[in-house]
């Protein structure tokens, strides 16, 4: 735990450091001839208080003890870790090959290979989600979702609903 | 007596068989459209805006409302059920709201807040009624010192979250601002803080893609990590007993419901401020003077019922600077004003002399709205609580990739679904560490406000700090943020003291 | 809205299998017509002048019935219009993608190294020419240019000028006025147009050179007064207001509406676009509009257009050039 808060203060602290060297491209000062603030200042001396405010909560954590709780439930982590990875390549995917591929594959590792349920449930949400997704966004709201390669698939869909 | 006449013919445009299908259509599209994570009352106006020529200019413009009203309801219910505010107006509703859907009570939750938004919607628009034409001055009245002064009120009404660490607190509040200000630069014209140039920076970071980030995504990684495979939401049902406790719940509430409405109805009134300082500011109120305000943020019933009531006075309040003075408060109502004048009607200070029936036609759709939009809410509560029952692990992906797809269809850019991601990661590991995110998603969303009218003012007055405490209005604001800075500080202090003692004893 | 799909979403599904066997080569017949929904990518946020119009010829053109296929706007309006000028550049050769532009097309990528050429791109039409006017308040007793440059003066740096954000039209206008009358004010930008017709009225800036569709509203309320045009003649709105060059100050400015395409967008579907916009501009809708809201409703497109935007760019480099000088002495 306390190892945890310590590797997160020390982030953000590098974040504000980040913050402030792209905050200063712009004035930060205060100039009198425009009237008030430049436009780096906010960034910069907000970044700055938030550096500060780390570095306390990184040198209260000096001297203090937690009995080595630590900081992840283990047997949960590995779920976490898969849920992420499978949530950061649908999103990589959706580009390519198109939100309608990329979606009820996601779903479909979710609900039948993370969640084992049974293969009806399984083929009802993976059919329906982008059914569903389709007439919502696309047809009543006419709002397109990225299709990549399987765009031309579409153009019949298209003409038929539009 | 007027008044009344005109109203009076009014609701005989908008009780036409034609205009009431109009509503009840219109409010349950907007109704959906609002529970939609990332999807709010602008993509439902925008995206019927062109269908509005079919029909004639009276009903066209009742749909708007319709539609608007019906997302303004329809938001509460994504804060309620997921935790994920579906628009900022509804960012307030998840402090209490989501608690309640945790523990089972999320019917209550709903019911709160439709009865809340109902009474809300309904004292706004007899204000509206009644004073419409002479308030519009006072909307004029509202320069940058004066916005300034009004966001940094509705930031105090908010600190002192009871009981978070403070340095995590001022870091997350920072980090807020600091997100908040990436982007192009108004006053400069510069981009700052474009990280590596990317192209999808130079629009800022969206509040949408931080809420649904935190909120949507973070959430679901915490609860599958803390839960242990077992849901740790109740199950919820819904029964007419439970919709009976609802309202007399509800009934011993009018105070924090009129305090909602009149706040919410004349801060919606000023433009550029809205219907989310409002709602903030109403559940701030809520809870300082509540008897027990340690109670909030841990499923207090009033604390739904408070900002629903202001985001709903508030969404039309912000009608009537639009109406009034042809300026809209938001982007929803300078859609709707952007159809008025495609329909060839000049809103601004003439509208109410030339087009009397329009603009009557309008106000009392605005209450036909407001009746349909409770009655189908409250219809729909059995269908929205019904899709909290299903398998944990369903419901995340089904969550997940309304994340996805809610958070692309507002920019329509991937840029903004990685950043989504990124922000659930983050998130949840912040969660973790215990660092509060609200402050950060409030800072996002009344960062931008507060930059820039500080920066305009001082422009304006060549840099004179004193020029917001030399304007009576602004002075106001100030004194009582001021005042709302120092109240939890008063209490915390006393607490404290009586803390410190105790050992002694 | 989404009922009753089902049967025909089955039918569709059918229906894509067959056509995938006959390729997508249906279109090319006679005649090129778009075969998805067509983007219009605005360069602007929701709610703002430039969104307003562009939503005004979406909804015209679904009305008139102008394209086989339906026109939906995106807003990209990050950065001045950057966020919108990269992604029509990342979408070399797409055929449905139009892009509405406003002045910005040419100063952004000036003001910042955002690696886009608007050389490159396809110029489809110009629709029309939006007008710049000197406002002040009714309540103000400054009637014509030469009280307006007295007052000015007489403030000593300290007249407020409201506008939209720095390096947009409305602050090129003030440099403008500035350099021509050798006076000094204190720019104070706002998100846009409405915003900055609010402030003037409600007494928080002293003037403004906005457009008049923004200002229109409380022109008609008596509670704003044109000062002078910077149009070479006088608007059909306002008979009695001179223009600046009337008064021997040789300020002309326009805000440009038009439309453009990616790099390398196909012929047909240049011409195909082309005749939409042209059908647009004679309906009766839109001719109603630009006498309105004072537009000048200027139709070009093809080579002209793009001799035009190569000119106007170029003036646009001068006249930052400038400010940038003066900045920083």
């Amino acid at each position: 735990m306390l190892v945890a808060d310590r590797v997160i203060a020390i982030a953000i602290m590098g974040l504000s450091a980040y913050f402030m060297w792209h905050a200063v491209e712009l004035p930060i000062g205060w100039n009198g001839m425009t009237g008030g603030p430049g436009g780096g200042a906010f960034p910069f001396w907000l970044s700055l208080i938030m550096m500060l405010c780390a570095a306390g909560i990184l040198v209260r954590s000096i001297g203090r003890h937690d009995g080595g709780q630590s900081f992840f439930d283990g047997v949960m982590l590995k779920s976490v870790i898969l849920v992420v990875v499978a949530l950061f390549a649908t999103i990589a995917l959706i580009p390519v090959v198109g939100a309608y591929i990329a979606i009820p594959l996601f779903i479909f590792w979710y609900v039948k290979v993370f969640g084992r349920h049974s293969w009806l449930l399984t083929l009802c949400l993976t059919i329906g989600t982008p059914l569903f997704l389709f007439f919502f966004f696309e047809v009543t709201l006419k709002i397109l979702l990225p299709k990549g390669i399987t765009e031309p698939l579409f153009f019949p869909l298209y003409a038929m609903f539009f | 007596m007027e008044t009344l006449a005109l109203l009076a013919d009014g609701f005989a445009t908008s009780l036409s068989p034609l205009n009431l299908m109009i509503v009840i259509l219109g409010v349950t599209a907007g109704l959906f459209i609002g529970a939609m994570p990332g999807l709010g009352s602008v993509n439902g106006v925008a995206i019927v805006l062109p269908l509005t020529f079919i029909v004639p200019p009276s009903s066209a413009i009742i749909l708007l409302c319709a539609i608007y009203y019906g997302a303004m309801y329809g938001g509460a219910i994504s804060s309620i059920l997921l935790g994920i505010p579906g628009a900022s107006t509804a960012v307030a509703t998840t402090f209490d709201g989501r608690p309640m859907a945790q523990q089972g009570k999320a019917g209550l939750a709903l019911i709160a807040a439709a009865v809340a938004s109902f009474v809300g919607g309904t004292i706004s628009v007899v204000l509206f009624t009644l004073f419409a034409v002479p308030l519009a001055d006072l909307a004029l009245a509202f320069g940058p010192a004066e916005e300034f002064a009004l966001v940094l009120l509705a930031f105090t009404t908010f600190v002192g979250l009871g009981g978070d660490d403070v340095l995590k607190t001022i870091v997350m509040i920072c980090l807020g601002l600091v997100l908040s200000t990436v982007g192009l630069d108004l006053i400069s014209g510069s981009p700052r803080l474009v990280f590596g140039d990317l192209p999808g920076f130079y629009a800022g970071i969206s509040f949408l893609v931080l809420a649904i980030g935190v909120y949507g995504i973070g959430e679901i990684l915490y609860t599958l990590e803390t839960s242990r495979t077992a849901p740790s939401v109740t199950p919820a049902k819904i029964t007419f007993k439970e919709l009976g406790a609802g309202f007399r719940a509800m009934n011993r509430m009018w105070k924090t419901m009129g305090t909602g409405s009149f706040l919410g109805f004349f801060v919606g009134m000023l433009p550029a401020a809205g219907a989310t300082p409002a709602s903030l500011m109403a559940y701030g109120i809520a809870r300082s003077t509540s008897k027990q305000p340690e109670t909030f943020g841990k499923g207090n019933i009033e604390g739904v019922a408070a900002p629903e009531t202001a985001n709903n006075a508030a969404s039309t309040g912000s009608l009537l600077p639009m109406l009034t003075l042809g300026i809209p408060g938001s982007p929803t109502t300078a859609l709707l004003l952007g159809g008025m004048v495609m329909w060839g009607l000049m809103p601004g200070p003439m509208l109410f002399i030339e087009q009397p029936d329009f603009v009557w036609g309008l106000i009392s759709s605005l209450y036909t709205a407001n009746f349909a939009a409770v009655a189908i809410n409250i219809a729909l509560i059995p269908l929205f609580v019904w899709a909290l029952r299903m398998p944990f692990t369903v419901l995340c992906a089904l969550v997940m990739v309304l994340c996805i797809v809610g958070g692309f269809a507002p920019s329509q850019k991937m840029h903004d679904v990685w950043l989504i991601a990124g922000f659930g990661v983050a998130g949840y590991l912040l969660r973790k560490a215990d660092y509060p995110l609200a402050p950060l998603v409030l800072a996002l969303v009344l960062g931008p406000l507060m930059e820039k009218s500080f920066r305009q003012t001082l422009i304006a007055e060549q840099g004179n700090v004193l020029a917001f405490v030399e304007r009576p209005l602004s002075a106001t604001f100030i004194a009582l943020a001021a005042l709302f800075f120092v109240l939890p500080l008063v209490k915390y202090l006393r607490k404290g003291g009586r803390r410190s003692v105790a050992p002694a004893e | 809205m989404i009922y009753k799909m089902t049967r025909r979403a089955a039918l569709a599904g059918v229906a894509s299998i067959a056509m995938i066997a006959a390729g997508a080569t249906s279109a090319l017949a006679e005649g090129w017509k778009p075969q998805k929904p067509i983007e219009m990518v605005i360069m602007a946020g929701q709610g703002g002048g430039a969104d307003r119009l562009a939503r005004l010829f979406q909804s015209i053109i679904q009305k008139e019935n102008l394209a086989s296929m339906p026109v939906l706007p995106v807003n990209k309006g990050g950065g001045s219009g950057a966020e919108a000028l990269r992604y029509l550049k990342d979408n070399e050769g797409d055929a449905h993608k139009i892009m509405a532009t406003l002045n910005s097309y040419y100063t952004t990528p000036i003001r910042n190294d955002i690696g886009v050429d608007i050389e490159e791109f396809t110029p489809i039409a110009r629709m029309a020419l939006d007008t710049f006017v000197l406002w002040v308040s009714a309540d103000s007793d400054i009637q014509t240019m030469d009280d307006w440059v007295a007052a000015v003066k007489a403030s000593g740096g300290e007249w407020k000028m409201g506008g939209t954000g720095t390096g947009q039209e409305d602050s090129l206008v003030t440099a403008m006025l500035e350099k021509e009358f050798d006076i000094k004010v204190t720019y104070v930008p706002f998100k846009g147009g409405g915003d900055v017709a609010k402030n003037l009225v409600g007494g928080h800036i002293d003037s403004t050179v906005n457009n008049p569709s923004e200002q229109m509203g409380f022109y008609q309320a008596g509670k704003s007064r044109p000062i002078a045009a910077f149009t070479p003649e006088r608007l059909d709105v306002f008979p009695d207001v001179p223009t600046a060059r009337e008064l021997g100050h040789d300020i002309v400015y326009w805000m440009q509406r038009s439309f453009v395409a990616p790099k390398d967008m196909p012929a047909e579907a240049v011409a195909y676009y082309t005749e939409m916009f042209e059908k647009l501009s004679q309906t009766e809708e839109w001719q109603q509009y630009t006498t309105d809201k004072a537009l000048m409703a200027d139709f070009l497109s093809g080579d002209e257009l793009q001799a035009y935007f190569i000119e106007e760019r170029d003036k646009h480099a001068a006249i930052l050039a400038d400010m940038e000088g003066d900045g920083s002495s």
